[in-house]
């Protein structure tokens, strides 16, 4: 039962988007759209689970002075596979992702739990950890990607549900859906929902308003 | 060439516009101070390695790079993230031993900065950006030179907001990660005003 612990922590508690800030890059740039997102999710999640089982299998023989390229090495080695295969069976998508597919490599997301617990866990957990963490990232991705699709085109994965002023329905698209300042707008508000509710995650204010102590009485 | 240096630095932004280089633009951005050599080195190994990874693609991977050897179907593209991401890996390399060596005060500055560059996605993203847009050598080093200044010039700005952000009496939730992003998203609506100052 604890093994679970490591799928469903990064959930939300220790999500590593809103949390952690890592794997933010892309976790921005593919939400104009609920496929893309998905796509994405997906990518990630596999290349971050394959990472940790690779990284985590041979964690006792890479030496440490070189511990980063050997990582990075594996890591572009899943991507390179990953991007061939989305040319080869999703080529719209895939060109819809343009770079940033190419760009997992360098997702701190995936160089982060291999640097942080692939390489100090045995095989099963470093799976799971990856699992749960990609997991977490792709819930962020898929609230993001729902939002701005639905607001900014009216649709959901490219079916119509709130039909549009063009098509002869009510809706008016908001242009700013599709831009980039809206997917930080949005991810920002969601930092503070998620805070709303988990107060453990708030930050302690650099300069808190201080009141007077209380002076030593002569 | 000017239109392609101006939208590399205003309107096609790689922090603002495209998301690259984030983590790192969200994590060293609480002091003016760093955020300003964390834009300097950007700048310097953006300038480096667009136009080296230029070189490489074009002379080694793109397809019918081989065809002087009698191989004119060979098309290494594919390999183009592993090889560029080794080139950045080096490169930093590189350039910290020579900085260590013969400028040790700007060194000393840039500090634990310039490693983590290397996993800073706005540098392999400009690299991947010059091969889909399929820039030649010469576009390829002004490319490089203005993504850089792009993104120092957004990363010094944010970290200025941000130093008189500390003051602000602002909702528990929002304090430091959340209040970021939306500064963010307010610095990048500003940078999209700028569309279309590259010229057509």
């Amino acid at each position: 039962m604890s093994l679970l612990r490591h799928v469903t922590a990064p959930l939300i508690a220790n999500n590593p988007v809103t949390l952690q800030i890592l794997g933010i890059c892309s976790a921005l740039a593919v939400t104009t759209s609920l496929a893309t997102a998905l796509t994405m999710s997906i990518a990630l999640t596999a290349v971050l689970c394959a990472s940790a089982a690779i990284i985590s299998a041979i964690r006792n023989h890479i030496p440490a002075s070189i511990r980063l390229i050997v990582q990075i090495t594996i890591v572009a080695a899943l991507v390179v596979v990953i991007d061939e295969f989305l040319k080869a069976y999703a080529f719209e998508i895939s060109g819809r992702l343009s770079i940033f597919v190419g760009l997992i490599v360098t997702n701190c997301l995936v160089l982060g739990r291999a640097e942080g617990f692939a390489m100090h866990n045995p095989v099963l957990p470093s799976v799971l950890d990856g699992l749960g963490n990609g997991l977490g990232y792709s819930l962020i991705l898929l609230v993001v990607g729902a939002i701005r699709e639905l607001l900014g085109a009216g649709t959901l994965f490219g079916q119509s549900v709130l039909r549009t002023t063009a098509e002869g329905g009510w809706f008016e698209p908001l242009g700013l859906m599709a831009l980039a300042p809206s997917a930080f707008f949005i991810l920002g508000l969601l930092v503070w929902a998620i805070r709303s509710w988990w107060t453990v995650q708030n930050e302690a204010p650099d300069f808190a308003l201080r009141t007077a102590p209380e002076a030593p009485r002569q | 060439m000017t239109g392609i240096f101006l939208s590399a630095i205003f309107e096609d932004n790689l922090a603002l516009s495209f998301f690259l280089g984030l983590c790192t633009f969200l994590a060293v951005s609480k002091r003016f101070e760093t955020a300003l050599g964390l834009g300097i080195a950007v700048i310097v190994v953006q300038t480096i390695t667009v136009p080296l990874n230029n070189l490489i693609f074009n002379g080694l991977l793109v397809e019918g790079a081989w065809s002087w050897l009698g191989l004119p179907e060979v098309d290494l593209s594919f390999l183009k993230l592993i090889g560029f991401i080794g080139v950045i890996a080096a490169m930093v390399q590189i350039l910290e031993m020579t900085l260590d060596r013969y400028v040790p005060a700007l060194y000393r500055a840039l500090g634990i900065f310039l490693p983590l560059i290397t996993v800073n996605c706005a540098i392999l993203g400009g690299s991947l950006f010059m091969v889909e847009r399929r820039y030649d050598f010469a576009e390829a080093l002004v490319y490089g030179l203005g993504s850089g200044i792009g993104w120092a010039l957004a990363i010094v700005a944010f970290a200025a907001i941000r130093e008189r952000l500390r003051y602000s009496d602002m909702p528990a939730g929002l304090r430091g990660l959340g209040g970021a992003f939306l500064i963010t998203g307010l610095m990048s609506l500003g940078f999209t005003a700028f569309a279309g100052i590259g010229g057509p």
